[in-house]
C-alpha cells in the first residue's frame, strides 16, 4: 500500500490481484448478490485509490479494506435496495458472457449424481451462512474464510474481542443446528450416500 | 471452568490462537465435561463442512470496469476535492446562515440618523480634538509657574504705573 502511496501504478495492480476475489467473495457472501458484490467491491478499490494519498500505516491493510468492505455491505444491506432472492436448489447456475463458469468440470469428473449431490449441500451451507444476522454473517466469513486475527475482526466490526468470540460462537452454533444433517456423524456425506 | 465459559473460550482453542494458560483450562474443562467434548467434535466437523462453500470468482470484466472507473476519477476529483474540503453539510448551513446574518447586518442602519447642525458640530469638536496638543502647549505655557518668577517687562511696568 505504500507503493501505491507513492503514486506506483504497478503496487496497486498487486493489491487488485491479491484482494479482488476475496472481496468479491466476501461480499457476495454479505449481500447475496454477486453483481452488487462486484460493484461494491470497485467501490472498496476506488476509495483506496482516492484516499492511497492519506493512507497512514497505523493499522493492518486487511484490516482497513475489510473495514470499508464491510461497511459497504452493511449500508446496502441495511438500504435494502439489493435484497437477493434465494436460490432455488434446481435452478440452473446462471453463466454470462463474461462470467467464468462456476464450477469448470475435468475429464476425470465424477458422475452427475454426486455433483448434483455436491451443489445441493454447498448450496445449503451457503445458504446457512447467508441467513445468519449480518454481524455474525460479516464475523463468520472473516474468520472462517478470510482468517482475519481477533482484534482485527473486532476492529472492523467496532466491538470488543470477548464479544467477538461470543458472537463467533453463537454463529457457528446457529450453523451446527442448521446443518446438523451435514455435520453429523455419519450423516449426508460430500461425496455421495453412503453404501 | 463451566460451560457457560466455553463460550468466550472454544473457538480460540479450536483455532489454535488461544494463549497456552486459555488452552490448558480449556483441556482441563474437556477432560471432565463430555458434553462440551462432544461440541468441540461438532464444532470440528462442521468447520469441515463449511469448507466446502465454494468461492465467487470475480467476472473477467472486473478489472477493465474499474480501471474505467478509477481514469474517470481525476475529473471527478477536482469536484469531488472540492465537495470534499467542506466538512459536513451542518456546517455549509451554519456558515451561509452566518453569511445571510451578515449582509442583513450590513445592510441595515446601526446608529441614530444625525441631522447636518450635529454633524457640523461634531465636525468642530473633531477639529478641536485635532488641535488638543496645540491647546495643551498652550495651557502648559500659560499655567508655567516659572514664568511668574521672571521680572516684568520695562515697559509693561511702566504703563501700569502710569
Amino acid at each position: 500500500m505504500l507503493g501505491v502511496k507513492a503514486g506506483d501504478d504497478a503496487s496497486f495492480e498487486l493489491l487488485l490481484r491479491r484482494f479482488r476475489t476475496p472481496l468479491v467473495n466476501f461480499l457476495a457472501r454479505m449481500v447475496r448478490d454477486r453483481a452488487v458484490a462486484e460493484d461494491l467491491a470497485q467501490e472498496v478499490f476506488l476509495r483506496v485509490y482516492r484516499a492511497r494519498k492519506q493512507y497512514a500505516p497505523s493499522a493492518k491493510f486487511t484490516t482497513w479494506l475489510f473495514r470499508i468492505a464491510t461497511n459497504l455491505a452493511l449500508n446496502s444491506i441495511r438500504d435494502g435496495r439489493h435484497r437477493q432472492m434465494e436460490v432455488a436448489l434446481d435452478q440452473p447456475v446462471k453463466v454470462g458472457e463474461d462470467e467464468r463458469p462456476a464450477i469448470e468440470v475435468p475429464d476425470h469428473r465424477p458422475g452427475m449424481e454426486q455433483q448434483l449431490m455436491a451443489r445441493d449441500r454447498a448450496a445449503r451451507i451457503r445458504r446457512a451462512v447467508e441467513a445468519l444476522p449480518e454481524k455474525q454473517r460479516a464475523a463468520v466469513l472473516l474468520h472462517k474464510y478470510h482468517e482475519l486475527d481477533y482484534d482485527e475482526i473486532a476492529r472492523i466490526l467496532h466491538c470488543s474481542e470477548s464479544a467477538l468470540k461470543s458472537l463467533l460462537f453463537r454463529a457457528y452454533e446457529t450453523l451446527r443446528v442448521q446443518l446438523a444433517p451435514l455435520v453429523a456423524p455419519g450423516g449426508e456425506s460430500a461425496t455421495g450416500p453412503r453404501d | 471452568m463451566n460451560c457457560e465459559r466455553m463460550e468466550t473460550r472454544l473457538i480460540a482453542y479450536m483455532d489454535g490462537r488461544a494463549t497456552e494458560a486459555e488452552r490448558r483450562e480449556v483441556d482441563l474443562h474437556l477432560i471432565a465435561c463430555a458434553e462440551c467434548r462432544a461440541h468441540v467434535e461438532e464444532f470440528r466437523r462442521l468447520w469441515a463442512v463449511l469448507d466446502e462453500a465454494p468461492m465467487t470468482q470475480p467476472s473477467a470484466s472486473f478489472d477493465a470496469v474499474l480501471r474505467q472507473r478509477i481514469a474517470a476519477e481525476p475529473a471527478r476529483t477536482g469536484w469531488y476535492g472540492l465537495w470534499s474540503w467542506i466538512p459536513a453539510p451542518r456546517l455549509v448551513f451554519a456558515v451561509s446562515l452566518l453569511l445571510l446574518l451578515s449582509v442583513w447586518i450590513s445592510s441595515t442602519p446601526t446608529g441614530p440618523v444625525i441631522n447636518p447642525t450635529e454633524l457640523a458640530q461634531h465636525e468642530e469638536e473633531f477639529k478641536m480634538i485635532k488641535d488638543l496638543p496645540v491647546f495643551e502647549d498652550y495651557d502648559v505655557l500659560a499655567n508655567f509657574e516659572a514664568l511668574s518668577e521672571l521680572p516684568p517687562k520695562p515697559d509693561q511696568s511702566n504703563g501700569k504705573k502710569m
